[in-house]
């Protein structure tokens, strides 16, 4: 997979990038494809960071963390043509719910449909739901306009900058006073509140406001979580907003494609070559040291690794500025998700809707109540993971059986809560990563009997886990919280949002810069396109 | 009214939509379920199978029968060896295209004609001279085209007495389905890897029920022709009566097309015995084809930033397209018409093929294409790129 023996072919690149992530990897394509040198250094024996596929179990494809696709930007697919280099995403048909009593909701593509089955628990909101949706997209095209551009920076007076809020502001403009102040309270109130708003089924909110909390660490009625919601409604697949999708042999895939658009340009890219310390020359980043000991400059440094790795990681406190550092400091990671896999000798039997059908070819939600979610938090608060967690599930294997032997499935589950800060310090969690799985595998038995007989092979990470081997700190997703004061001009601190960094030639590239993260290939695109547009490399 | 097929017991169980077409006086299902995307992911992802039994079908026998078809098809069938298939096209004197299609060797002197539209009594007018019987087995043979990635392994659980893995692009097999004889042939009109199995109508059910059972690991799915046509805009197949039109059934000379107009020059073998259209065609070698058939890709940028105007996301069309639009040059001088395309939920691109005058023909010409949003013509750049726009190496591999 790697090439030139694990060496390097040159002492000397216009840019190295830290980091084989997707966002690592879509920076160095950028960078290559403008015609410079650039060498990637992933720490792992594979690419991908978090956006990775391995075979786990003979036969069973795991996508090992991210698992579905959605805000990947098309534009980034065109450019870097990614589908010559094996991208295919297929999309998610439905989104399932089932109940404890033996009911359950599904929400399909077909607006018809979604509204019987949503007037089975309230004819009312069957009706309300089309109009929550259109104003989502409404604000969700907003939204476009701010994750397809650099951070504005509402401090300066530079014309430039003026511009790009002017930009915003008339992108604004064109909502009407309604949306306008429904944009304000989204961008406050909590996902249940703001949810509240329009619809009255619990059955309804509860596996909505979910997305509001991914990969954070609040609760569904935490103020500040009603804009996640909004990142539901941004997914975009062929141009329809709200459509999620899985990448053809795992998330893995897309990073592979990435990796093989980049060297089409020239890119270099090196596995387990763990980068230790980024090298400077009186202020200035040259280089970077690897663990084996081997120095390689370049003139730029790009890190795809999250800011607190970075900074404190790799360049060390003592080289920066006190505010900066403790700003970096204060940055929220406090992951809050786990991730178990399953290979099984057969599909999940749901109680609640039996048999294999299109309900299983999306994601389904173990969300059964707001109060559920809300307990499951309560838990996570006091250090525990959560006994009854939110899981969101997929079965990639039903529509891309190239991950799974014929008839075989693998089962992804997403759970949160699980805290990196339990009660007993984050390095016990080696101790708790059986009991996690066990809690897991049990609270979605409770909706499909007979699953543990079922299961041939189970893979169960834990935040510390997603630390260890990915290098997440406190094992988040996403590189840093995604909240407000976390977010745009402040990401990943006041000052620093565009990818430029407090040290001369060291830039970020990866979810840890604006717009964040979820594999949208955003910041790895930005960085490039903002690194060459300032003359560097 | 139309009439069912041989399978339409199995389709119309499964077709819950209702979604059905007319094709070819046939019911053909356009989707099974309301929208044909599943069924088009399946195609590329796992396995679609598609009934096509309302294709032409002929079988061409006799001592004479390569002598004959060579003389009415473009390609040299005489080179054509027993076990396999080629596609190609068939000519009026004029040189102008009557069909497309493809021809089967079964055996020594047994061929098999497909095609979309009837051709048997153009056939059976130039068969007198020959040894030869043209028989028209349409009503008799049903046709399954089962494409997709795990198209291959699904039939090697299905059937018995034939090595799949050894039938390369463009062969074709006798084979057991259940106990029934079938040939089975590397073709199809996906783009994808792919087959085509050909069956008596008595054993019709007996062949799908066993090629679903056998798939059903596979995750096989019954695909309607909604999901065939993206897949075959993709491939960058022309379709008569829509890309282009029959000889025969044109009222006016300049809807014809040569076979180097539509992208078809390469299955035609110039220099050899007489066949039909030979003359024209030569002379159309020697003094340039008016037109040609190019791939054309959508400029994106372009196509959001006009619904933006109007404050809207933008909306790709659902499936493939046959309306056909114009085609300008820079100078506004309309540089032929783009008569189908599809947005390619692969690629990320929206695709068009056109037909324009020669000078237009050269990948990378920028173009401009018609589009309508809301209820306005506009146009947008349109560029002529290589096709196949998708070609998956597992097609051939």
């Amino acid at each position: 997979m790697s090439t030139n023996n694990g060496k390097p072919s040159r002492s000397s690149y216009d840019a190295i990038v830290i980091g084989g992530g997707h966002n690592g990897l879509t920076c160095a394509a950028y960078l290559a494809k403008a015609g410079r040198k650039v060498l990637v250094l992933e720490r792992r024996h594979v690419l991908g960071g978090a956006a990775v596929s391995e075979e786990v179990h003979p036969g069973f494809t795991f996508s090992v963390c991210s698992y579905v696709v959605s805000l990947f930007r098309p534009h980034i697919i065109r450019e870097l043509d990614l589908a010559r280099h094996g991208l295919e995403i297929i999309p998610l048909e439905c989104s399932f719910l089932p109940l404890p009593d033996g009911n359950s909701l599904a929400r399909w593509a077909d607006p018809e449909r979604t509204r019987r089955e949503i007037a089975r628990f309230s004819p009312r909101d069957a009706e309300v739901y089309p109009e929550f949706g259109m104003a989502m997209s409404q604000l969700a095209r907003f939204a476009k306009h701010v994750i397809d551009h650099p951070a504005p920076e509402p401090t300066s007076f530079n014309p430039r900058e003026l511009f790009r809020l002017l930009r915003l502001g008339r992108a604004l403009r064109e909502f009407d006073a309604d949306l306008r102040y429904l944009n304000f309270k989204l961008m406050t109130m909590s996902a249940v509140d703001f949810l509240d708003l329009w619809f009255e089924s619990d059955v309804l909110k509860a596996p909505m406001a979910v997305s509001g909390i991914i990969g954070t660490f609040l609760g569904v009625r935490s103020p500040g979580t009603a804009y996640v919601l909004l990142h539901h409604y941004m997914g975009e697949i062929d141009g329809a907003f709200r459509a999620w999708g899985f990448c053809k042999g795992g998330t893995g895939r897309l990073s592979l494609a990435i990796a093989s658009a980049a060297r089409s340009y020239g890119a270099e890219i090196l596995t387990s070559a763990p980068v230790e310390r980024v090298l400077l020359d009186d202020g200035r980043a040259t280089g970077v040291a690897l663990a084996n000991g081997d120095e390689i400059s370049a003139k730029q440094i790009i890190s795809g690794v999250d800011p607190r790795r970075t900074f404190l990681g790799m360049v060390g406190e003592e080289h920066l500025d006190g505010e900066f550092v403790e700003q970096i400091r204060r940055y929220k990671l406090r992951g809050s998700s786990g991730k178990v896999n399953l290979a099984v000798d057969r599909l999940p039997d749901f109680a609640s809707r039996p048999g294999d059908g299109p309900h299983l070819r999306g994601d389904i939600a173990i969300a059964p109540g707001i109060d559920y979610l809300e307990r499951a938090y309560d838990q996570a608060k006091y250090g525990a993971f959560s006994a009854r967690p939110y899981l969101n599930v997929v079965i990639p294997s039903l529509v891309d059986p190239s991950v799974a032997p014929p008839g075989k499935h693998v089962i992804s589950c997403f759970v949160q809560y699980a805290p990196y800060h339990i009660k007993e310090g984050p390095e016990n969690w080696p101790q708790q990563r059986e009991a996690f799985g066990d809690a897991v595998v049990s609270t979605l038995a409770e909706y499909c009997p007979g699953l543990e007989d079922s299961i041939l092979h189970r893979q169960v990470l834990t935040p510390w886990d997603m630390e260890q081997e990915f290098g997440l700190t406190e094992g988040n997703i996403f590189h840093g919280e995604l909240s407000l004061e976390q977010l745009l001009f402040l990401r990943p601190a006041a000052g620093w949002a565009r990818y430029r960094t407090p040290v001369r030639d060291l830039w970020l590239c990866a979810s840890g810069a604006h717009p964040g993260g979820g594999i949208m290939g955003s910041p790895g695109e930005l960085a490039a396109k903002t690194l060459l547009k300032s003359g560097g490399a | 009214m139309p009439v069912p097929t041989p399978f339409h017991p199995r389709t119309s169980e499964l077709c819950t939509s209702m979604f059905w077409k007319e094709w070819a006086g046939y019911y053909a299902v356009r989707s099974y379920d309301t929208c044909h995307e599943r069924e088009y992911f399946a195609i590329r992802h796992a396995a679609g199978l598609i009934d096509v039994s309302p294709l032409q079908k002929y079988e061409v026998h006799g001592p004479d029968a390569a002598e004959f078809l060579s003389l009415v098809m473009v390609k040299n069938i005489r080179k054509l060896r027993a076990g396999r298939m080629t596609y190609l096209c068939w000519c009026d004197d004029d040189g102008k295209v009557m069909d497309d299609g493809t021809v089967g060797r079964l055996e020594a002197d047994r061929y098999r004609v497909s095609s979309n539209g009837p051709s048997l009594a153009w056939l059976q007018r130039h068969a007198a001279p020959f040894r030869v019987r043209v028989e028209d087995i349409s009503e008799r043979i049903g046709a399954l085209a089962l494409q997709g990635p795990n198209s291959r392994e699904i039939l090697k659980q299905a059937s018995s007495d034939a090595d799949l893995d050894k039938l390369k692009f463009f062969r074709m097999t006798r084979a057991a389905i259940d106990g029934a004889g079938v040939w089975i042939s590397r073709t199809g009109y996906t783009g994808d890897l792919g087959y085509e199995v050909w069956v008596e109508r008595d054993d019709a059910l007996r062949v799908w029920d066993a090629i679903i059972e056998a798939g059903k690991p596979y995750r096989i799915e019954p695909a309607g022709l909604d999901a065939m046509d993206v897949a075959r805009v993709e491939a960058g197949f022309v379709l008569n009566g829509v890309d282009y039109f029959s000889a025969q059934r044109c009222l006016i000379d300049s809807r014809k097309s040569s076979p180097y107009e539509i992208g078809l020059g390469w299955t035609v073998n110039l220099d050899r015995e007489p066949f039909i259209g030979q003359a024209a065609l030569k002379r159309e070698r020697e003094e340039g084809s008016e037109w040609a058939l190019v791939g054309l890709e959508l400029d994106w940028d372009e196509y959001e930033s006009l619904y933006d105007e109007f404050g809207l996301p933008p909306q790709v069309p659902a499936g493939a397209w046959r309306d056909p639009v114009p085609v300008y040059d820079e100078r506004q001088q309309q540089a032929g018409q783009a008569t189908s395309g599809a947005w390619s939920p692969i690629l990320k691109k929206n695709l068009a093929l056109a037909t324009v005058r020669h000078p237009h023909k050269e990948t990378g010409t920028p173009l401009r294409i018609e589009v309508t949003a809301e209820y306005q013509r506009r146009q947008i750049t349109a560029t002529v790129v290589e096709t196949p726009f998708f070609d998956p190496e597992r097609k051939r591999a």
